[in-house]
């Protein structure tokens, strides 16, 4: 099996696994990194959202073939040195229920954030759309980006 | 699991070994001085057992630190917080002082079964004597210690005050010595006063918040263990179904496949049995997902291989034509319908439902020295013990069941099907197995809310007033996953929301026709007033139409009380039937005022109302709707009140609302699952469509708060949002969805 060297949240990672394995199945299989969640597999829900240098990536649908090289950044790397401002408006304004999406939504709104440091209501539904929360935290979602937005 | 050291001694051992008399009773009436010193030297020479555990709920340590066991599971709902707020509560424990245990499976804790909206309802008796028991036996042991009058100390904060000193001491102090008291009788303990409450309905954080804001908390999907393996199973596509072939060798050639092996098939009386099949057990999980895939698994449909969603709600349609079994009646329906001045008839229609939880099913097995161990996200870790002992051939009560986390469950989860997987494997595999389900698999062999077709014929008198009201359902039973028994019509449990309203209709029957199951029925969220809230808010909705009313009238005036206590078959439900009128009347008053019901709106926008009561608690609906030329729904926001008695946690009974909203506009406006040919249509989120963050509204939450008995707060705010929804369409345009999903049924 072909060997690949992963940059992860800063550190280099040496994996071992087929070219066309998920990068999904690579953080939480082979290197134990459970923050980034498995939802659907194919694209459709947002749970497994990591970035690749700077940019939200499913990681569900990414072979590691194509992560070699990149800057990868999981939810674990996110608040490494302390909670982000975006990490506590989520506390601020309570929005997990289960929280099994949650990692993938903040991957989704820190880019976004990144991207866009004042979105409206309008941008955040459309970078968020593409993340499902089952529970329904979708208003406090809205609201968390606002506020971290707003504290900045 | 125990973090503990406890010693195998009995009481009456450490009082004997303390010198007191043989049959000696310490009692909270004569709690002997200097017990304190007995109690530290018998600690000390460690034939002391270093916990205070009045209750199987609590436990506390030398050091003063409690040890909530908190035996419901956490998926979203807050019932962990939830009931550790109600135990700190009473024990007047510090909030940073409290290690909360998972739940594990053990009949000593009641029921487990984390399901019907009633962690918090039904053990906030017993969490709260469990607090105040172990508060009351540490004041006794202080006021010992200190020699002065049980009236002379108090517990706050995790301290005791002795009020004639004026000074206070730690819990710490008085475990070991209280650990000696027999626990006092319950009309011996005083429980707090709400005004006195520290935890219980206040804002309290989720125990797990920073978990979920950091990745870290673990579920089902995340379990880690020494050695362990990853599997993938290919299933029947319909239920009964039997494998006939399958590529072992193609499997096996997958890099990373460890093994192919035969799951156990399928056997009469579904229950929670697994559907049989065959696993391929890997290093990693996308092996074992290639691996399936060059197994080709091959499968005969069984004796639901021809089961076609379309065929069968024709067939519903029939059941409800020949009319049904009567499950409930008061008055003469046929007679008051007969001679009513205006009727209304109107059929209703809702199709298979998932629960579609984010994570998908999953458990991980592992035998250590001679013990099965399973760690899952399940909802009832007892029922995990059950339905895979006869699998493994050992006591339900020897195997250790650890809930994790659940990533959302809406009752999917309650059905551990996946764990007994696993199990299988891990007993076949010796070695450490996480049974993965994929969102194929969640999406193709659920347990299904049941397709239903209803039809309502209502009679009005000449004044517009309701005189008869003859309900008529057919859909499948659930009770063939619960009991295990083939049930061929939905049962008068099934059908008892219908009843359980508190409407003000002289005669009223409800039948329940034919409908065998083709596909395991679960319990979602709400369960069957999903579908009852549906058809019987809409009718109320077209009442008002046909009257020419406006609905908030109508629905109020249908509140009232022509039942009689004894009509009820809820035990749960302890109120007289006007009460029940009361809190749906006031609730929905509620949502018609926050909503400004009645207020101009622009063209193509109407406000639709519902209220329902369910799992003991009150809910209503206002959402308001906009229909666009094109015929696209949007409900930009939506107003919603809960009477549940008392909410513990209110910003999780809050967030429990909001996300009702969501859950139900799914349900209204995509929610389906079709069969054909025996199998499920849909096997991702792009077929089972689920709301996404464009169609959440703003919703404002109402939480009334009384002396009431507890309600659930979980479930009951799903019911009223579909009927809320499609009434707010009519409102809007003056269109009648009586079909759901509303789909593109505007854009058509």
């Amino acid at each position: 099996m072909p060997k690949y060297s992963l940059r992860i949240n800063g550190s280099v990672h040496d994996v071992d696994v087929a070219a066309d394995t998920p990068l999904l199945w690579v953080l939480r299989d082979v290197l134990g990194m459970t923050g980034t969640k498995f939802g659907c597999g194919a694209n459709q829900c947002g749970a497994c959202t990591v970035h690749l240098d700077g940019a939200p990536a499913r990681s569900c649908t990414r072979a590691i073939s194509g992560a070699a090289n990149r800057e990868i950044t999981t939810i674990e790397g996110l608040g490494a040195e302390g909670l982000t401002t975006l990490q506590n408006a989520w506390l601020a304004e309570d929005v997990p229920q289960c929280g099994y999406c949650q990692s993938g939504q903040l991957m989704a709104a820190s880019a976004l954030l990144a991207d866009n440091p004042d979105p409206s209501d309008e941008d955040i539904d459309r970078a968020m759309l593409r993340n499902i929360c089952r529970c329904g935290t979708y208003q406090r979602i809205r609201k968390a980006i606002h506020r971290a937005a707003r504290e900045g | 699991m125990s973090d503990f050291n406890v010693v195998n001694v009995s009481r009456r051992d450490v009082l004997k070994t303390l010198g007191l008399a043989t049959g000696f009773v310490v009692s909270s009436a004569v709690v002997p001085k200097g017990i304190r010193a007995l109690a530290n030297r018998a600690l000390a020479d460690g034939i002391l057992a270093d916990r205070l555990e009045p209750s199987v709920y609590l436990a506390l340590d030398t050091d003063g630190m409690v040890h909530a066991y908190i035996h419901r599971v956490e998926m979203g709902q807050g019932a962990r917080t939830g009931l550790t707020q109600i135990l700190a509560d009473e024990l007047e424990a510090n909030w940073d002082r409290i290690h909360v245990v998972p739940a594990f499976g053990d009949l000593k804790f009641g029921s487990q079964n984390t399901d019907g909206s009633t962690s918090i309802r039904m053990f906030y008796d017993a969490f709260r004597m469990a607090g105040a028991t172990a508060r009351h036996m540490l004041e006794d042991a202080a006021a010992a210690e200190w020699g002065v009058a049980r009236d002379q100390v108090e517990a706050t904060d995790h301290k005791i005050l002795n009020k004639v000193t004026g000074r206070s001491q730690d819990y710490r102090d008085f475990v070991a010595a209280a650990a000696l008291l027999t626990a006092p009788a319950a009309e011996s303990v005083t429980l707090k006063t709400r005004a006195q409450h520290r935890y219980i309905g206040k804002p309290v954080r989720n125990l797990h918040m920073e978990e979920f804001a950091t990745g870290s908390s673990i579920y089902g999907q995340d379990v880690r263990r020494e050695g362990m393996v990853y599997a993938v199973a290919a299933r029947p596509p319909s239920v009964g179904g039997k494998l006939t072939g399958y590529n072992r060798e193609a499997a096996l050639a997958v890099s990373g496949v460890l093994d192919v092996v035969e799951l156990p098939e399928m056997k009469a009386g579904w229950g929670f049995q697994p559907l049989g099949g065959v696993a391929v057990i890997a290093t990693n999980t996308w092996a074992a997902i290639q691996g399936r895939k060059a197994l080709a698994a091959s499968f005969d449909g069984g004796p639901n291989g021809s089961f076609d969603t379309t065929e069968y709600e024709a067939s519903l349609w029939r059941s409800i034509d020949a009319g049904g079994e009567e499950t409930y009646a008061r008055g003469d329906v046929d007679t008051a319908l007969a001679g009513s001045a205006r009727r209304i008839t109107a059929d209703y229609f809702v199709p298979f439902q998932h629960h579609a939880p984010m994570e998908p099913p999953a458990a991980t097995a592992e035998w250590i020295d001679g013990k099965l161990n399973i760690w899952t996200s399940c909802q009832d870790p007892q029922a995990v013990q059950n339905t895979v002992a006869p699998y493994v051939g050992v006591a339900a009560e020897d195997i250790y069941v650890e809930a994790t986390l659940l990533g959302g469950a809406f009752g999917r989860k309650s059905k551990p099907d996946f764990a007994v997987e696993a199990a299988v494997l891990a007993t076949h595999a010796q070695r450490p197995v996480k049974m993965i389900w994929t969102r194929e698999d969640d999406v193709q062999h659920g347990f299904y809310h049941a397709i239903s077709a209803q039809r309502v014929d209502v009679g009005l008198d000449a004044s517009g007033r309701v005189q008869a009201w003859d309900h008529r359902a057919a859909y499948p039973s659930l009770m063939e996953t619960a009991t295990g028994q083939q049930t061929d019509a939905a049962t008068s449990f099934e059908v008892g929301p219908v009843m359980e309203q508190p409407l003000v209709v002289p005669h009223m029957r409800i039948r329940s026709g034919e409908a065998k199951a083709h596909v395991r029925v679960g319990w979602l969220r709400s369960v069957t007033s999903i579908q009852h809230a549906f058809a019987m808010g809409s009718m109320i909705d077209e009442i008002a139409e046909v009257t020419g009313r406006r609905p908030d009238e109508v629905w109020q005036d249908l509140f009232g009380s022509v039942l009689t206590g004894a009509d009820l078959t809820d035990a749960s439900r302890r109120e007289p039937r006007p009460l029940v009128a009361e809190r749906l009347g006031a609730v929905l008053r509620r949502v018609t005022e926050m909503s400004g019901y009645g207020r101009a709106l622009p063209p193509g926008t109407g406000i639709g109302l519902a209220a329902f009561t369910s799992f003991g608690s009150f809910t209503a609906a206002a959402l308001e709707v906009s229909v666009s030329e094109d015929g696209e729904v949007h409900v930009p926001r939506a107003w919603t009140a809960i009477d549940c008695g008392l909410a513990v946690s209110p910003e999780r009974v809050t967030s429990q609302m909001e996300g009702a909203v969501v859950f139900g506009l799914t349900i209204a406006l995509h929610g389906a699952i079709t069969v054909k040919n025996g199998a499920v249509e849909q096997d991702n989120f792009d077929g089972y469509q689920v709301c996404r963050i464009n169609e959440a509204p703003e919703v404002e939450v109402a939480i009334f708060e009384n002396e009431h008995p507890l309600g659930g707060a979980g479930e009951p705010g799903v019911p009223p949002v579909a009927a809320a929804l499609s009434n707010g369409i009519f409102a809007a345009v003056g269109k009648r969805i009586r079909r759901l999903p509303v789909g593109d049924q505007l854009t058509g």
